[in-house]
Order: C-alpha cells, then structure tokens, then sequence
C-alpha cells in the first residue's frame, strides 16, 4: 500500500504547487520590502534582490510617522471592540441558550431577520451620520462591527449542548443567573468564545469600510485604511518621511509601501497558530451546520 | 384579539420570572434594532431628492425618477451584468479549485505534510482584500512587476495591465480563488472527514482503487455539501465584493467597463458624487432581486436537502 507510486508523486507535487503559490506572493512582497531602493528602480521587483536595506522599516518605526499612529489606531479598535463585541454576543447566546426563557425563539427570528435582509449601505450610513458615528473613534467600534448574528447563533448552538441538568442542580443549590453564567457556562464555552473572538478581532483589524464611509481626518486612520490612500497617495508618503526628519533624502517609496503592507499583516502572522486552529473549527461548524 | 393578548401578558410574566436573561440579550436587541430595523425607513429616500439637512420628513418627493435614471444610462445593464458575472466566475473557478485541492489532500497519507499545505493556503484567507492589492501590484506593475519582467526575458513588450480592461476578468478571478479556495477546501475535507470508513473498507472488498473510490464514494457523498454551499453564493448573486473590488481596482475608470460592479456603483453614487437617492434606487434594484434569488434558492434548498436550508 504505502510504497512509491507515480500517482502519489504527482499528488504531492500538485498540492506542493498550490501551497508554493498561496505563499510566494507575500514572499516577494517581503523581499521588496527589504530591498534597496536604488536596486528596485534598477531592476524592478525581484525575489532576490542585489542589496538589502531595512531603511524602509526604519522610516515606519520612527516616532510619529502616520503608520504608527495608524497602528495605534488599529489596536485599539481591534481590542476594545473584540472585547465588547464577545461581551455582547455571549451575555444574548447565554439567554437564547437558555431553555427556561419562554420567548428565546422568537427573539431569534429577531436577530435572524436581520441577518437574511439588509437595508444596504445607504440606511447604514444615514443611520450612522444621525447618530454622530461620523469621524471620530466609535465609528471605527460600534457600526456593523460589534455585532453579528452569525457569531451569536454560533454561541447559542454550542450553549445548547451544555446540559440542562447541570443548570437545574446549580439552581437547585441555591445559584442564580449570574452565578450559572460565569460558574458554569463561561468555562465550559471557552472554545467558542475563543472562535468568535477571533472573528471578531479580524473584522475588526482587517476593517476599512468603516473607516471609508465614516471617517475623514487622518489621524483616525486605521492601518488598513492608511495602506489603501498609500497606494495612491504620494502627499501621503511625503508626510511619513517629513515626520521621520528626512525630506531632503530621495523617497524610498516602493520598498515603504511594501513594508507598511508586512508590517499590517504582522500581528497575523503572530497570531496565526491559534488563529488556524479555532477559526477552521468555527467555519466548519457554521457552514456545514451540525 | 384574546391570543394577542395572552401572548403579551406571556412575555410580561417571563420578563418577570426570567429578569436576568432578558437584562443580559437587551444590549444585542437594542443594537439590533438601532442598526437592523430602524435602517429599513431610510429606504423611502429611493423615491425622493433626499437632502442631508431637509432629511427623510421633508425631502421632496420624486417617484420613480431616481430608478428612471439608472435605467435609462448604459450604466444599468454594465454595472448588474459584471456583478453576475464576476460573481459566476468566482463560483465555478473557486469551487473547481476547492474540490480539487480537497480531494487530493484527502489522498495523501503523510500527514504533517498535509498540516503544513493547509496551514500555508489557509494564509491568504486571512489578509486583507488591501495587502492583496500590494500583491497584485507587485506582479502586475508596468515598470517594475514580475509579470512584465517575465515578458521582456521572453522578448515581449511590456503591458500596462491597469488600463487594459479586457484581462480584468481573468485577473480578479485568479486573485479570488488565490484568496478563498484554500479555505473552501479545508471546509470540504472536513466533509470528507465526515464520511463512513466501512463505505471505503466495503468498496476495498469489491476490488476498487483509489481512484475508483474517489470517483465512486467521496465524490457522490460530498455533493450535498458542495451543492447546498454553490446554492448559497447563487443565491448571494446580486451582491459583489465591494472590498476586493475596491481596493483592487479603486479609483481606476479605465477598468470600469469589465470590473464596476453594482456595490462600487453605489458606493460612488453614495459617497463621491453625494447623490444618496440615487445610490438608495439602485441598492433597492439590488436589494429586491437579491431577496428573490435568497427565497428562490433557499426553497430549492429546503426540497432536496431539508437540513442545508437557510431557515
């Protein structure tokens, strides 16, 4: 069974090719990035450059430069609104789960209901400008974010495997809904709450919609935003070396943008491990639908 | 009347009996209802010349005048004609490419090997549709990207890919299945996963290979899966990906012809000309096919696989 074949050969070179294509392209953004500039307009991008040079990486660290104000930006987005956004979905996954509630049913055709219709973009914006979510830090928290029906389904279906019975004896004891959430559920649903989390936390990092209908001043750019005016912009690049104290150097432009690219999917890359690991089960759960 | 009745009196008493549940849902019912039900009003401005500061009471009133204009502009039948179309090409390229990759992986044995690729191709699902367009740039740039690099070792002239809309298509459907089919095919392997091991030990006895297995036993069991998830992006049609649209193409009128489709549309109407009623008409248009073509696929759905249907 398990000797050479040439059909296992060419299976393993196939999936070897997919694999090689799904990571080259970040590869060669990679190299750009730490390439001389010179060696770039010399001769165009390359996966192996004749000099490196970290200059590009070193103007983005600079104190003050748009990226790491971007960045700071982005972080505090991303854990405040995951934060709040797990809080939310798991207190109403915890009521919908819970079978003394007479109503849970029809409070979940509520939320289902704005899951399958949407008013679009345009309610969404006028709402958001009615409520003042216009350029400033909330817009990037609380619009279309901090909420998903998908995520809350997902909460109340693993809930409802908890058992009745371990409910009943904890009342029983004298515990009430406080104490059967935080004793009793919060630890048996970590798994879950550890999946949505990170659904949320990439929403919240990978986000720019938000930030292109809602916000205008540059200061609140988030870094996926500020990565898509970069491409563009060059007054933008302009500014990031003014701050960084070196207006009468050349620009190194192209290596710049493509490190402010690696540097955005940093905390990604950091993460990854864990972020594989739940965010497939979490997928697998809510598309196949057990 | 009397049903009505007891129905509320119902929730009084369990609002009562079950205070701290119904205190713990109240902020995701609220957010709801702020961000879900009270948007649905703003949907009357397809049918005025809304204006910000008159605002939904007192803007005036036009009919159909806003749908009038879409019609009547060659915009209308480009615009819904590259959605659908894009979208199509995303769907068969990306669940082909899926399938494909999910089936093979199914046959190696070596499984670090097997953890390794799919950690790998699972990566760009994760980036951003903007660090995409980096990518992209990197190999499509006119003086610099790979692409034309490769051309002129071949002796060839360099193309200006970001003016030549015809091959947008192709590329945008490339950079889709790049991003998504990874996943896809982990999602489909869990299916395969799923599958009966005596239906592999059975097919074993009569005598079949591997291959026969595949085309016999995994193929045919996996089809429900992968028919009730096309289905779903079927019935998702009408609705582009604004983001990858956006930041692949932006700004660029020279690919509009192949790439706009109905969410950038809108998008501009919205935001860059400032005509909210007109960008409300055509998401109406958008909105109201769409809600047929969930309904429709959703009963197809719900006849021949009753637990892949939506609701």
């Amino acid at each position: 069974m398990r000797k050479f074949s040439l059909g296992s050969a060419i299976m393993y070179t196939l999936i070897s090719l997919y694999a090689a294509i799904c990571l080259l392209p970040m590869l060669l953004v990679l190299m750009i990035s730490i390439t001389d500039e010179d060696a770039i307009l010399r001769n165009g991008y390359s996966f192996f450059p004749d000099n490196f040079s970290l200059y590009a990486y070193k103007l983005i660290f600079t104190g003050g430069s748009q990226v790491m104000q971007s960045y700071g930006i982005s972080i505090f987005v991303t854990v405040v609104g995951t934060l709040l956004a797990v809080t939310v979905t798991a207190m109403a996954g915890y009521t919908l789960a819970n079978k003394h509630v007479k109503f849970r049913n029809w409070m979940a055709l509520y939320f289902f209901i704005t899951m399958i219709f949407s008013a679009g973009i345009v309610p969404w914006y006028l709402m958001n400008r009615m409520l003042g979510l216009t350029d400033n830090i909330l817009a990037l928290i609380i619009p279309s974010l901090l909420f998903s029906p998908f995520n809350l389904f997902l909460v109340r279906n693993f809930m409802n495997g908890v058992p009745d019975s371990l409910r009943e004896s904890a009342t029983i004891d004298g515990a009430n809904d406080i104490t059967i959430a935080f004793r009793i559920y919060l630890p048996l649903c970590t798994p879950v709450l550890a999946t949505i989390a990170l659904f949320y936390g990439l929403d919240y990092w990978n986000n720019w919609w938000n930030a292109i209908m809602l916000i205008d001043s540059k200061s609140l750019y988030p870094l996926q935003f500020m990565l898509l005016q970069l491409q563009s912009e060059i007054s933008m690049l302009n500014e990031m070396t003014m701050l960084a104290g070196s207006s009468d150097v050349t620009l190194p432009a192209e290596s710049v943008k493509m490190a402010t690219a690696i540097v955005t999917i940093g905390p990604i890359v950091f993460l990854y491990p864990y972020l594989q690991k739940y965010f497939v089960k979490g997928l697998v759960i809510g598309s196949v639908k057990g | 009347m009397e049903k009505r009745r007891r129905l509320a009196f119902g929730l009084f008493s369990d609002i009562r009996r079950n205070g701290t549940s119904y205190l713990l849902i109240l902020p995701a019912m609220a957010y709801t209802f702020i961000f879900g039900y009270m948007t649905y009003p703003y949907m009357i401005i397809a049918f005025q010349r809304f204006n910000y500061t008159k605002g939904i009471f007192n803007s005036e009133w036009v009919g159909f005048q806003n749908f009038e204009f879409f019609f009547r502009s060659y915009k209308a039948v480009s615009v819904t004609f590259n959605t659908l179309f894009l979208n199509l090409l995303f769907i068969v390229f990306g669940t082909l490419t899926a399938l494909a990759i999910a089936l093979l992986l199914n046959e190696l044995r070596k499984k670090l090997f097997v953890k390794l690729s799919q950690s790998v191709m699972l990566f760009p699902h994760f980036i951003s549709w903007i660090v995409v367009s980096y990518v992209l740039y990197a190999f499509f740039s006119m003086d610099m990207g790979i692409i034309n690099q490769a051309l002129n070792a071949l002796g060839l002239a360099s193309v200006n890919w970001y003016t030549e809309p015809e091959v947008w298509p192709a590329i945008l459907t490339a950079m889709n299945v790049w991003k998504g089919a990874g996943m896809s095919a982990v999602i489909y392997l869990a299916t395969i996963t799923g599958i009966d091991e005596t239906l592999y030990e059975a097919a074993e006895i009569d005598g079949a290979n591997r291959w026969q297995m595949c085309l016999r036993v995994t193929l045919p069991l996996m089809m429900p899966t992968v028919i009730i998830l096309t289905l779903l992006s079927i019935g998702k049609i009408m609705y582009g990906d604004f983001g990858m649209i956006y930041a692949l193409v932006g700004d660029n009128g020279t690919l509009y012809s192949t790439t706009d489709i109905i969410d950038t549309y809108v998008f501009r109407s919205l935001r860059q000309i400032g005509d909210p009623s007109e960008a409300m008409a055509v998401g109406l248009f958008q909105s109201v096919i769409g809600f047929i073509l969930v309904f429709g696929t959703n009963a197809i759905t719900r006849r021949f696989f009753r637990d892949g249907a939506l609701y």
